[in-house]
């Protein structure tokens, strides 16, 4: 480091698919941001475990903008900023075969129409027609939304971190946060192993750390990390458009979803049922057979095709499965961006943006809704029908 | 050397293999019809038609060939009936067709709906991942000690890299099998192994992960998923070969020694018309003294030290038949279009860099990397983390010879037992004693002994500390003695010991370094008779054929006439070849030169290297440059290269480019404890979603 810079307008605890594009969007309003991450390079959490998937079609207003957002940045990031971040528009498709997810689908279709989203439901040979590998048996069709999409979490996040650092933003990595600085009720910057560091605003951005950072600030935060596995296959011909979503529950797991990615691989992820709460990431016995059997009975095709390797991931829930973001009332200037359920990589750069707005005081009356809906204080009642 | 016709590339002649008997069988590469043998490998086959090209790589189109032929990488996909399989693994079947993958493989398509059968647990007290000699070693204890033992093993035969060694093993007969070939020493631990009823042992079982809830998965026949649920668990997978990087290196026709052995000794082709090795510790040395036997020319061999690490018998023995050695030199790259054409080597200056100015190539087709082991120890690391009971013997446990690997089976069969509460007794301290004689590495040389001019006497060309003492056990005489360990230098003790020679040979014969000669001075005092131990085929050596001889280092000494070749059966596929030489270098003859040397001559001009491109994940083929350049940005990381670049993302799983990532940052003086590590994450190899899915197969096209 050429000069121990110590003082900073914003402060940002977490190098991930938060931070990283806050960062990049707050350097980008002219903001002196230090971002400190324990780990040591970006993107080392939850991040490098999101499989990439990246969608609008939330049934929550508040996530549905973010989303949007989200979409516009990452699907133009090439043409904007030079970087291939492996975007590719595939869309999304919840298909259903029983009657029951039928009716869930077309409920949230409703509303999602509503909010002007570019998503229809398909008959069983239409739905063939756009991924014509799903077995027919018992096919009911399914919703499809073509502009959703993927994009490679790794790549993307990185393209934030040069990008950010670019427009002068600092990384400290290999350097947790000790201690949240506070004098009369506002907070005035943090420290750790190394220094201290004094910035008027703080923006806790991590992930499954989220409750421990948010604690060191006094503030209880209502984030339980669980996990999620998912894997990786070899690579071949593209087959396959759109990121699949069955949604059926089965013995031990919620749901589960998969797509190919640009590079020709199949990404895939399973919800298991318990949901296996904790920060645990290691490798279970009981993920493959499970992931693998429900795959190939929804597609047939993708018997012959080789798993390459398999992860763990941690989903930082929240009790009504929607993010925890916005100011602190309890501590001016302590900003919190956790929560995101599994939907960081997502839901992020949207984020991000919304961020500048309201650290900057620039929020006009929709931005004020989102806020409202993801607030720290909110009452967390009822759960979001599709998290 | 007699030179099979050009074109045929299967071992017709080997001195040690039997002749391959198997049945022929019509398939298909690209339309045209090969002949493969019945059983055998694609790759095999395919290189056997002289097919070296399997495919070309999506991200850049670079040709793709034979590299790991054990199942590791994937480099060797092929398309075979419209379904991908790595060659090296999938056996012909009449009428195959099979086609090269040039880029991403098309996925089948599948039409009929599945049916699903639960995946199987299976409990055991010990599950044995390996079945070479360190993993033999403990099932046989351990059976022997009442404990229930799976063990599983990736092949179709027991005995792990034994099976592929055709040489006479080091060590002591009585506690390693010293003086048997590898192959046959795989067969007598096999039978003791299959003998003990509370051993079950599964072949072509790959085992995939171990898992955190305690089980370990395993792919049986590429078919079946089992996960075996173990109370202990020993990790004897053996090593894994370490590459080095230059420009060319990926070229097909660059690989290791395993691979090399794997084709030539199991498989019985020839994959090289002309090799050349780098790397000159035992598996380089050996790996060359195989290939002469197969008929295969080596045109050289190039180690960086100032003297071969591995045994000296080893590397005079290369010497003597007629392989250049160049010490103090390295490899500056492979040159070749589609293939290996040539290698360009030059001597070395004190920090280990090519010295402009010395360059030299050699035509070649093949390049044989040994350049060292690493231990496969992933699976042991991960049951220690996950809190499993695991124990890991032989090369997973330390790098060693396999003689070494046998003791610490033995060891660690016993730990085990003891660990389950068998009543066993403690591993005895001479077990403890002999495992690190054995594993020790080669000690001091000195200058050849030489007897009198009289009677009949051995000369022992050996004459470096290495724990090798068969001579010794098998003199009739008990005149052979080497000393206080068995790494002590041969020495025939004569009349003052009251102690006679009585020409039987059977020292000369049974020697591993082939580096005992007999000298017999009886008839004629001025053409005493040398009798040589020789090791290759019966119908390359004639009496009455004049030919070179040479000292224990390689250095011509004259012509001489053969006067008998005895092929006895006692001396188990050996030669034993008399000569009658001249009294002056009758002693100092210690081999026959089969190879000429313009076979090592290099070329007129040296190639200058055709390309910079350096590969060091050969998987995603990303370069050094790539990763240098990150690097010298800052980037500590190695999850990071791995994200930027995908450098350990491809099919073999960073099995060959994790310790050439961490060489990397070594050369750019990057201090070790600023290196993160990658993180390590199942699976072994490549599994399809049928297997784990226990999806019911009726045939195996889609």
């Amino acid at each position: 480091m050429a000069t121990a810079q110590t003082s900073f307008d914003v402060i940002v605890i977490g190098a991930g698919s938060v931070g990283t594009p806050a960062a990049f969007a707050l350097a980008g309003a002219g903001l002196k941001t230090l971002v400190l991450d324990e780990n040591a390079s970006v993107g080392q959490g939850a991040n490098k475990a999101a499989i990439g998937g990246i969608r609008a079609t939330h049934s929550d207003v508040a996530k549905i903008r973010i989303g949007l957002r989200s979409l516009e940045i990452l699907s133009t990031w090439q043409d904007t900023h030079g970087d291939d971040i492996e975007w590719v528009a595939g869309g999304y498709t919840f298909v259903a075969y029983r009657e029951r997810e039928e009716r869930t689908l077309r409920n949230l279709l409703a509303i999602q129409k509503t909010h002007g989203l570019p998503i229809d439901w398909l008959e069983p040979a239409e739905l063939r027609a756009v991924v014509p590998d799903l077995n027919p048996e018992g096919l009911r069709g399914g919703t499809f939304s073509p502009e959703d999409g993927s994009a490679s979490p790794l790549l993307a996040l990185h393209a934030f971190y040069r990008h950010a650092c670019a427009r002068g933003a600092r990384f400290h990595f290999r350097e947790p946060v000790r201690e949240i600085l506070e004098e009369r009720g506002r907070v005035v910057g943090v420290r750790t192993d190394r220094d201290t560091y004094r910035a008027p605003v703080v923006v806790n951005a991590a992930g499954g750390a989220a409750r421990e950072v948010s604690r060191m600030a006094g503030l209880d935060v209502p984030v339980t990390p669980d996990s999620h596995e998912a894997g990786v296959t070899e690579a071949v011909q593209p087959f396959l458009g759109p990121m699949v979503v069955d949604i059926r529950p089965a013995p031990g797991s919620a749901n589960f979803y998969f797509y190919q990615h640009r590079t020709g691989q199949v990404i895939f992820c399973i919800t298991p049922d318990p949901p296996i709460v904790g920060t645990d990431r290691r490798e279970t016995s009981v993920f493959l057979p499970m992931v693998a059997r429900r795959m190939v009975a929804l597609m047939p095709r993708l018997r012959t095709l080789k798993v390459r390797r398999t992860w763990r991931g941690l989903y930082p829930m929240t009790p009504d499965g929607a993010p925890i973001v916005g100011p602190s009332r309890e501590l001016e200037g302590f900003i919190q961006a956790v929560g995101l359920c599994g939907q960081g990589f997502m839901l992020g750069p949207g984020l991000a943006t919304y961020l500048v707005k309201l650290i900057a005081g620039d929020l006009d009356e929709a931005d004020r809704e989102v806020f409202a809906a993801l607030a720290p204080d909110r009452r967390f009642a009822g759960a979001e029908k599709l998290k | 050397m007699n030179e099979t016709p050009a074109g045929n590339r299967r071992v017709e002649l080997h001195p040690i293999l039997p002749p391959d008997t198997r049945a022929p069988v019509e398939f298909f590469w690209r339309g045209r019809a090969l002949v493969a043998r019945e059983g055998e490998r694609i790759a095999s086959a395919l290189i056997a038609g002289g097919i070296d090209v399997f495919g070309h790589h999506p991200k850049d189109g670079s040709p793709q060939g034979i590299f790991c032929a054990n199942g590791q990488c994937s480099q060797c996909t092929v398309i075979a009936d419209g379904v991908p399989v790595k060659a090296c693994m999938e056996a012909v079947r009449p009428g195959l067709r099979v086609e090269p993958l040039d880029g991403n493989p098309a996925l089948p398509p599948v039409t009929r709906p599945p049916r699903f059968h639960a995946v199987a647990e299976v409990a055991t007290d010990c599950l044995v991942l390996g079945g070479g000699p360190a993993g033999l070693a403990a099932a046989s204890e351990l059976g022997k000690a009442g404990v229930g033992v799976l063990l599983v093993d990736d092949k179709h035969r027991l005995g792990g890299k034994l099976v592929l060694q055709t040489h006479k093993f080091f060590g002591s007969i009585a506690d390693c099998h010293a003086g048997m070939r590898g192959i046959d020493i795989a067969t007598v631990l096999e039978e003791e192994v299959r003998a003990l009823a509370n051993v079950e042992c599964w072949l072509e079982a790959t085992a995939v992960g171990v898992f955190s809830d305690g089980g370990v998965g395993i792919v049986r026949g590429g078919r079946e998923y089992v996960l075996v649920r173990p109370e202990t668990l020993l990790v004897a997978t053996g090593a894994r070969e370490k590459m080095i990087t230059f420009p060319g290196n990926t070229l097909p026709g660059v690989y290791g020694a395993g691979a090399f052995q794997t084709l030539v000794n199991r498989d019985q082709v020839r994959p090289a018309v002309k090799l050349f090795i780098v790397g000159g510790g035992n598996v380089g040395l050996i790996a060359g003294y195989h290939a002469l036997q197969a008929g295969i020319p080596v045109v050289g061999l190039v180690e960086a030290l100032a003297e071969c690490g591995g045994y000296k018998v080893h590397a005079d023995k290369l010497r003597r038949f007629g392989v250049p050695l160049h010490t103090r030199h390295t490899v500056v790259s492979a040159n070749g279009t589609d293939r290996v054409e040539s290698i360009t080597i030059a001597a070395v200056d004190e920090r280990w860099q090519a010295r402009p100015g010395t360059e030299r190539t050699y035509p070649c087709d093949t390049v044989l990397i040994a350049v060292g082991l690493d231990p496969v120890d992933e699976f042991y690391h991960k049951a220690v983390a996950f809190g499993l009971k695991a124990f890991a013997a032989g090369d997973a446990a330390e790098i060693a010879e396999a003689s070494a690997a046998m003791f610490s089976g033995r060891i660690q069969g016993l730990e085990i037992a003891r660990a389950l509460g068998r009543d066993v007794p403690e591993v005895p301290t001479e077990w403890r004693e002999k495992e690190a004689v054995l594993k020790s590495k080669p000690g001091a040389v000195a200058a050849e002994v030489l007897p009198a001019e009289r009677d009949v006497q051995p000369v022992f060309h050996c004459c470096q500390e290495i724990p090798c003492d068969p001579c010794t056990s098998v003199c009739p005489e008990k005149a052979i003695v080497v000393g206080e360990d068995l790494r002590g230098r041969p020495r025939f003790l004569g009349e003052e010991f009251g102690k006679k020679c009585i020409g039987c040979g059977a020292c000369v014969a049974i020697c591993p370094g082939l580096a005992v000669t007999l000298v017999d001075w009886r008839r004629d005092p001025e053409f005493p008779i040398v009798t040589i131990a020789h090791e290759f085929p019966r119908e390359w050596i004639r009496k009455g054929d004049r030919v070179t001889v040479l000292d224990t280092e390689g250095q011509a000494l004259g012509e001489v006439e053969i006067v008998h070749v005895a092929s006895a059966k006692k001396l188990d596929r050996a030669l034993l070849v008399r000569a009658r030489a001249p009294r002056a270098i009758a002693r100092r003859i210690a081999g026959i030169r089969v190879q000429e040397p313009a076979v090592g001559e290099p070329m007129e001009h040296y190639v200058a290297r055709l390309t910079d491109e350096t590969v060091v994940c050969r998987c995603e083929r990303v370069t050094a440059a790539e990763l240098r350049a990150l690097v010298r940005r800052g980037v500590r990381d190695v999850n990071e290269l791995k994200a930027i670049t995908r450098a350990g993302m491809g099919a073999c799983g960073a099995k060959t480019c994790a310790a050439l990532i961490r060489h990397l940052f070594l050369e750019e003086g990057v201090p070790a404890d600023e290196i993160t590590p990658n993180v390590e994450r199942p699976l072994f190899v490549e599994v399809p979603f049928g297997v784990f899915s226990g999806t019911e197969i009726e045939d195996p096209s889609p």
